[in-house]
C-alpha cells in the first residue's frame, strides 16, 4: 500500500501541462483529485515516474452557462457540482448523480474531469455524460479538439483521449425545460461503485415520450448508450409492455463481469431493474 | 450529623461506581488524536520491515533471488526461510499445537503467504525492495473447499506432515485432516432421534469472515545486544502470552523480554495470535541491532492474519409432534486454512462449540467436529465471541426456526416452549456445561411485548397476501432469537493456553492520599477498561472512580494474565479486581478498628467508610484509612495498602439475550431494509450501562456486516477476491440500522460482583437474528435455509429460485 517513487510537477497553465506531457511522454501522468489514480498507485498497478498535478490551474475550475450549454471545467469537484445552483436548476440529474458518488470526503477532491477521463466503467459520470450528450474539450500539442462523450469510451481504461492531451472542460447541452430524469444506482453501501446503474433523461408530449436518452453504468467494459431501448420507447406512453421490451433491449447490450457485487446474470438483471425504476421516476418528473 | 451531611446515597453517587453511566476516561485522549498506538512509536535508528508475499494459493518455491531487492538504496537486509533456519525459526509453533511457516520454506500454501522479509531505512524503500524479490514458483493444485479437503484425491496441503497419523488432538483420518473432536452422548442422541415424531436436518454454513479491526496488526521489536534484552511493542490482546510464547520460541529468558501493548485500535480476536511479522521483526532487530517496525496493510490484514468462522455444520434436531425438543446432532467441518493457528484454549480444538444446545432444554445431544487443511490463510479465531460460540449460536438459532417451520409453530412460541426454565438453574446441559443463571422466558416475553410481536405477525400475514396478489414486491421478515453465551474462559479445570491456566489478575495499590492504581493482566482494545475497572474499585473500596488509574499492557508492571478476548475481562479480571479490593478492605477494617478502638466485628461498611455499629457518627473513611495505612498501622501489621489477586473462576458465565429484527426484502433487487432491531441483553450486574450500550451497538453493527454481506472469498485458483474494502463489505453508519436496546439483570451467582460480560453478546446474537429475519421473509414459500451472507445478489438468487421473478 505504498506507492513507488515519482517526481511531482505543478504547472500553472494548461499550456505548461501540455508541454510537460509532451516532454515526459509515457512517463508523465496527469493528477486531478487523485481518488482513482492514487489508490491504483498504492497497489502499484500504476507506477508513473512523474505526476503532473492540474490543481494549480485556475482556468480548469468553474461552472458557467454558455448559450444553451453549460460548461464545466475539468477540475471542478464533484462537491462543486452538488453545490451549484445553476446545475440544480438546469441539469438536476448531474447533482443527483454526483450525490451518489462515493462519500463527501471523496467528492470534495474528486473531479468531473478525472471521473470522465479515467475510463473506468464503474464510474458514474461517463454514462451520465453519454446520456446528456456532452462534449469533452481536449488540449494537446497540436491544439484543441472536441470529442463527443458518446464516442469517447472504447473499453476498460481506453478512451479517445490521446497521450499528450489534457481534458480541459465538459460542455453539456441543457435538456429541454420540463424534462424528466433519474439516475438509479444499486450499490451495497456508501462508497461503493454501482452493481448496476441507469441514467434516463426524457421529455413527454401529450403523454407520450417525445425524446429520450438512456445510458448504463458498470455493466460492460465501458459505459453503454442504450439506443435500441430508446427507439422502442419513443412515442410510447411508457406502458408496462413497452417498458418491458425496452428493458429487455437494454439488458441485451450488457456484458458485465462477475465480481463480489454479483454474478454477470444478476448484474444484467439489475441494469434492467434500475432502468425500469429510472423510467418510472423520470416519467413522474416530466411535464407534458 | 447535621442536615448538610451527605446521605449514603449521595456519597455513593459521587463515587461513580457500579451502575453509573460514567463517561469513558480514555475518550479524552482518543477523541483528540492523542492516543498512543504502535504506529506512534518511533525509536531512534528504527528500520522498517515489509514482506514479499506469494501471488499463488499453492506452489512449490523453486528459487528465491534477493539480489535486486538487496541492492535498493536503504535496504539493510533481506530475510528468507534459509536465513531463519540459522536461528531455527523458519517455522513456529501455533497455539493449537501445529507448526506454521514463518517464511515460505519450499512451499507456499495460501495466497499472500509471507515469502521474504525486507528490512530498510524507510517504509518506502522496504516496499520498493519487497517488490523486487524474485521468486520462481511451480504452481500446484489448489483446494479452497473444506468439504472437498478429505476427498481421496484432494491436493496434499501439508507436505511436512506426510505420514504423520497422529495430530495434536489424536488420530488423523486423512492427510488433510487436523483433528476430530466430539462432545455429548452419541448413543443417547441417536436414541432420541429414533423415537422422535419430527426431525429436521440442514447444512448450515457460517462463511469465513474477518474481525477487521480499524488498526491492523503491527509491532516494533527492539533488541538490546548489550543487555541481551528484547522490548516488543505490539498490537497484542494478550501481552503476557506473547512474552511466554516469545521466550519459548526465541529462547530469550522470559525476564529479558518486555512486551508492551500500548493503545490498541480494536482487536476482536485478530490480535490474539503470534504472526510471522512479529517473529521476523524480532529476528531482524537481533540481526541489525536496531529497532525494527512492521506494519500490516489492510490487504495483508484481511488476507493473512487470523480470519474467523468457516464452519460448515450439518445440523439435526429431533422433536415430539407438539414441539418438545428431544435431541440434537451436529457434524461440522471446520476449515482452519493451511496451518492450524486457531487461538483456542489448547485442549479445545473446536473451542466451546458444544454450547450448541443454546438456550434450550435438550435432553440428548452430540456433536463432532473435523478440522481440515485448505489453501487458505490460517486462523479460526474467536471474532468477538468466546471460542466458536458464534458458530454454535448461529447454527442452533437457524435450526430452531427450521424446526418451527416444519412443526407449523410460531418460532417465538416454539422457543418459549423449549427454553430452559428459571427454576432449572443452575442447569447442566446435555454437553455437560453448567449454566450459572438465567431467566430466559422473562427476557423473551419482554422482547416480544416491546415490539408488539403478535401485531408484527399479523402485519406480515397481510403483506404476504398482498404480495401474492401482486400489490407489492416486498416481503416482510421477522427474526427472533434467544441466545446463550459461554464466556469468561476460564476455569483452570477446563482451560489452558499451552499449559498456562486461564486465570486472570489484578494488582491494586492505594496511595497514602486515597487515590490508587490498578494493574491487570487483561488489555483493553477499545472496551473502556480504564473506566469500568475503576468503577468496580469505587464501589468495592468507597474511593471515587476518578481517583483510580487503571493500567494494562506492560508485562513488566502488570501481573500475569491471559489477556482480553472471549468476553473474559469482566468475568475474570473484573472478579480479580473485586477480590483484590476485598483483601484491601479487610486490612482497612483492621486499621479502622484499631483507630476507633473497637473490635473488627463492631464495624460495618457504609459506602466509603467503616462505622461503628449503632454509632454511625464514629467512622473512618477509606481515604483516612489509606493515610493511616502508611503511618499508624496496628502493632505487628505491615504498612501499606495493596493487594494482588489471581482469579481462577469456578465456572464460566452465561450471558444471554433475546433479539428481534424486522426486515423488508425487495425481491427484485435483493436489497434488505432493516426496519427495526430490538436487543435485550442480560449480562448480569451492569457496571456501566453506557459502555454496555456502546458495546452492543458496536457488536450489532458487526453482526449486520457479517449477516448482510461479509465473506472472505477465494476463487478456485486460490485467489482471495475480497482482500480490500472495495470488495469486502464493511458497512458504514449510513447502512447500519438504528438499535433499540434493553435489558434484564440476572446476576451470576458465582462471580464476586455478579457480572457476566457483554462485549460479544451482540455479535453472537445479532448474526442469527438478522439471518432468521431474512429467512423468515421467504419461509412461507417453502424455503428452509438461505446461506449467509444475505447480500443483494444472493437474496435475489434465492428469490429467483423460488420463481419470484417470473
Ligand atoms: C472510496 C471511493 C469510492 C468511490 N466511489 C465512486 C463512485 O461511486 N462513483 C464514481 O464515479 N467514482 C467513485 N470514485 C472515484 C472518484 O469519483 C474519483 O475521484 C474519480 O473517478 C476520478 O477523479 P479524480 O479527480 O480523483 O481523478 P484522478 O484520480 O486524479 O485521475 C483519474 C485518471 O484520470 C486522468 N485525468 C485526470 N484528470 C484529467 C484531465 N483533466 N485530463 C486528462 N486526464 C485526466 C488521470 O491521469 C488518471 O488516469 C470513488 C473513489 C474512492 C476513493
Amino acid at each position: 500500500m505504498i506507492p513507488g517513487s515519482f517526481n511531482y510537477h505543478r504547472p500553472k497553465s494548461v499550456q505548461e501541462a501540455v508541454g510537460l506531457l509532451a516532454k515526459l511522454g509515457d512517463d508523465g501522468r496527469l493528477l486531478a483529485g487523485g481518488h482513482s489514480l492514487i489508490p491504483t498507485m498504492k497497489l502499484r498497478l500504476a507506477t508513473p515516474a512523474n505526476l503532473i498535478d492540474l490543481g494549480g490551474i485556475a482556468d480548469l475550475k468553474g461552472i458557467r452557462a454558455d448559450g444553451n450549454d453549460i460548461v464545466v471545467g475539468a477540475m471542478t469537484t464533484q462537491h462543486d457540482l452538488i453545490a451549484s445552483d445553476l446545475l440544480a436548476s438546469k441539469i438536476p440529474i448531474l447533482r443527483e448523480t454526483s450525490a451518489q458518488i462515493a462519500d463527501p470526503q471523496v467528492r470534495y477532491v474528486g473531479t468531473l474531469g478525472g471521473n470522465v477521463a479515467n475510463g473506468d466503467p464503474a464510474n458514474d459520470m461517463p454514462a451520465l455524460m453519454m446520456c446528456l450528450n456532452a462534449t469533452f474539450h481536449a488540449s494537446g500539442k497540436s491544439g484543441e479538439r472536441k470529442i463527443a462523450a458518446r464516442g469517447f469510451y472504447q473499453g476498460l481504461y481506453a478512451t479517445a483521449l490521446q497521450s499528450g492531451e489534457v481534458l480541459t472542460a465538459i460542455r453539456i447541452p441543457v435538456p429541454a425545460a420540463g424534462h424528466g430524469y433519474a439516475y438509479e444506482k444499486l450499490k451495497r453501501k456508501i462508497g461503493d461503485f454501482a452493481t448496476a446503474a441507469a441514467a434516463v433523461v426524457l421529455t413527454m408530449k401529450g403523454g407520450k415520450v417525445n425524446s429520450c436518452a438512456i445510458a448504463l453504468t458498470n455493466v460492460a467494459d465501458k459505459p453503454l448508450l442504450a439506443e435500441e431501448a430508446t427507439k422502442i420507447l419513443i412515442g410510447s406512453a411508457l406502458d408496462a409492455a413497452t417498458v418491458k421490451r425496452a428493458v429487455a433491449a437494454a439488458e441485451a447490450i450488457t456484458s458485465p463481469a462477475e465480481d463480489p457485487r454479483g454474478p454477470a446474470q444478476y448484474r444484467t438483471k439489475m441494469a434492467g431493474v434500475m432502468l425500469t425504476r429510472a423510467l418510472a421516476r423520470a416519467k413522474s418528473l416530466a411535464k407534458g | 450529623m447535621n442536615d448538610m451531611t451527605p446521605t449514603s446515597a449521595e456519597r455513593a453517587a459521587k463515587l461513580e461506581g457500579m451502575g453509573c453511566k460514567r463517561k469513558r476516561v480514555e475518550d479524552i485522549r482518543f477523541t483528540q488524536g492523542k492516543g498512543n498506538y504502535v504506529d506512534d512509536i518511533k525509536l531512534p535508528n528504527m528500520l522498517y520491515g515489509e514482506f514479499n508475499r506469494s501471488p499463488y494459493g499453492h506452489a512449490h518455491v523453486k528459487k528465491i533471488d534477493t539480489a535486486k531487492a538487496a541492492a535498493v538504496p536503504g535496504v539493510v537486509a533481506v530475510l528468507t526461510a534459509e536465513t531463519l533456519k540459522t536461528v531455527n525459526l523458519a517455522w513456529m509453533p501455533t497455539l493449537a499445537g501445529d507448526v506454521q511457516m514463518v517464511l515460505a520454506d519450499g512451499y507456499v500454501l495460501f495466497q499472500n503467504q509471507e515469502v521474504a522479509f525486507v528490512i530498510a531505512d524507510s517504509r518506502e524503500a522496504a516496499a520498493d525492495a519487497a517488490d523486487l524479490v524474485e521468486v520462481e514458483y511451480e504452481q500446484l493444485p489448489v483446494n479452497v473447499d473444506p468439504l472437498k479437503a478429505m476427498a481421496p484425491n484432494a491436493p496434499v496441503i501439508r507436505e511436512d506432515l506426510k505420514g504423520k497419523t497422529e495430530g495434536a488432538h489424536g488420530k488423523r483420518k486423512h492427510y488433510n485432516h487436523i483433528f476430530s473432536w466430539q462432545a455429548g452422548d452419541k448413543a443417547a442422541a441417536d436414541a432420541a432421534f429414533a423415537k422422535a415424531d419430527v426431525t429436521i436436518r440442514e447444512m448450515i454454513s457460517y462463511p469465513r469472515v474477518h474481525p477487521c479491526p480499524l488498526e491492523t496488526c503491527q509491532c516494533v521489536a527492539s533488541f538490546d545486544k548489550i543487555k541481551g534484552e528484547l522490548t516488543l511493542y505490539g498490537t497484542f490482546q494478550a501481552p503476557h502470552v506473547i512474552r511466554t510464547v516469545g521466550s519459548l520460541i526465541s529462547k530469550i529468558p522470559e525476564h529479558k523480554i518486555h512486551v508492551i501493548s500500548p493503545d490498541v485500535g480494536g482487536g476482536f480476536g485478530n490480535k490474539v495470535g503470534a504472526y510471522p511479522g512479529y517473529i521476523c521483526s524480532i529476528v531482524a532487530s537481533i540481526v541489525t541491532g536496531v529497532p525494527v517496525k512492521w506494519t500490516e496493510s489492510r490487504i495483508d490484514n484481511l488476507s493473512t492474519t487470523a480470519f474467523a468462522r468457516d464452519f460448515h455444520m450439518d445440523m439435526e434436531l429431533a422433536c415430539t409432534k407438539d414441539g418438545k425438543l428431544l435431541g440434537l446432532r451436529c457434524y461440522t467441518i471446520a476449515d482452519h486454512g493451511a496451518f492450524d493457528a486457531c487461538a483456542n484454549a489448547t485442549k479445545w480444538p473446536a473451542g466451546l462449540f458444544s454450547i450448541i444446545s443454546g438456550s434450550y432444554d435438550i435432553p440428548a445431544a452430540h456433536c463432532l467436529v473435523d478440522g481440515v487443511y485448505t489453501n487458505k490463510a490460517p486462523g479460526g479465531v474467536a471474532y468477538r465471541c468466546s471460542f466458536r460460540v458464534t458458530e454454535a449460536a448461529y447454527c442452533v438459532e437457524r435450526a430452531m426456526d427450521i424446526m418451527a417451520q416444519k412443526l407449523g409453530m410460531d418460532p417465538a412460541d416454539f422457543r418459549m416452549k423449549n427454553l430452559i426454565r428459571r427454576e432449572q438453574f443452575p442447569y447442566t446441559s446435555a454437553f455437560g456445561w453448567q449454566y450459572d443463571s438465567g431467566d430466559y422466558q422473562t427476557a423473551l416475553t419482554k422482547a416480544m411485548e416491546a415490539v408488539s410481536y403478535r401485531k408484527l405477525r399479523d402485519e406480515q400475514k397481510q403483506k404476504r397476501e398482498a404480495f401474492k396478489r401482486g400489490e407489492t414486491r416486498e416481503l416482510m421478515g421477522i427474526g427472533v432469537i434467544h441466545f446463550t453465551e459461554i464466556v469468561g474462559a476460564g476455569p483452570s479445570r477446563n482451560c489452558d493456553i499451552l499449559g498456562i491456566a486461564m486465570f486472570d489478575s489484578a494488582e491494586i495499590r492505594i496511595h497514602p492520599t486515597g487515590s490508587g492504581i490498578c494493574r491487570l493482566g487483561t488489555k483493553s482494545q477499545g472496551q473502556g477498561h480504564e473506566t469500568t475497572y475503576a468503577q468496580i474499585i469505587a464501589t468495592e473500596l468507597g474511593l471515587a472512580a476518578d481517583s483510580i488509574t487503571v493500567e494494562e499492557g506492560n508485562t513488566d508492571t502488570a501481573p500475569y494474565g491471559l489477556g482480553t478476548y472471549g468476553s473474559r475481562s469482566t468475568p475474570v479480571s473484573g472478579a480479580a479486581t473485586a477480590m483484590a479490593c476485598r483483601k484491601i478492605k479487610a486490612k482497612a477494617q483492621m486499621i479502622a478498628a484499631y483507630m476507633l478502638e473497637v473490635h473488627d466485628d463492631d464495624l460495618e461498611w457504609d459506602v466509603d467508610r467503616f462505622r461503628v455499629k449503632g454509632n454511625p457518627e464514629r467512622f473512618k473513611t477509606m481515604t483516612e484509612l489509606a493515610w493511616a495505612a502508611y503511618h499508624e498501622v496496628p502493632p505487628g501489621m505491615e504498612p501499606g495498602l495493596e493487594a494482588v489477586d489471581y482469579y481462577d473462576p469456578p465456572n464460566f458465565t452465561f450471558p444471554f439475550g433475546a433479539y428481534i429484527c424486522v426486515v423488508d426484502v425487495d425481491v427484485d433487487t435483493g436489497m434488505i431494509k432493516v426496519r427495526r432491531f430490538y436487543a435485550l441483553d442480560d449480562c448480569g450486574t451492569r457496571i456501566n450501562p453506557m459502555i454496555i450500550e456502546g458495546q452492543i451497538h458496536g457488536g450489532l453493527a458487526e453482526a449486520f456486516g457479517i449477516a448482510m454481506g461479509q465473506e472472505i472469498h477465494y476463487d478456485d485458483d486460490g485467489n482471495v477476491t475480497t482482500a480490500s474494502f472495495l470488495d469486502y463489505f464493511l458497512p458504514t453508519a449510513v447502512e447500519t440500522p438504528r438499535w433499540e436496546t434493553d435489558w434484564t439483570t440476572t446476576p451470576s451467582p458465582h462471580h464476586p460482583i455478579g457480572a457476566k460480560g457483554v462485549g460479544e453478546s451482540p455479535n453472537v446474537g445479532g448474526v442469527p437474528c438478522f439471518s432468521n429475519a431474512v429467512n423468515d421473509a421467504f419461509a412461507f414459500l417453502g424455503s428452509t435455509h438461505i446461506q449467509m451472507p444475505h447480500d443483494h445478489w444472493r437474496v435475489w438468487t434465492a428469490a429467483e429460485k423460488l420463481g419470484l421473478h417470473a
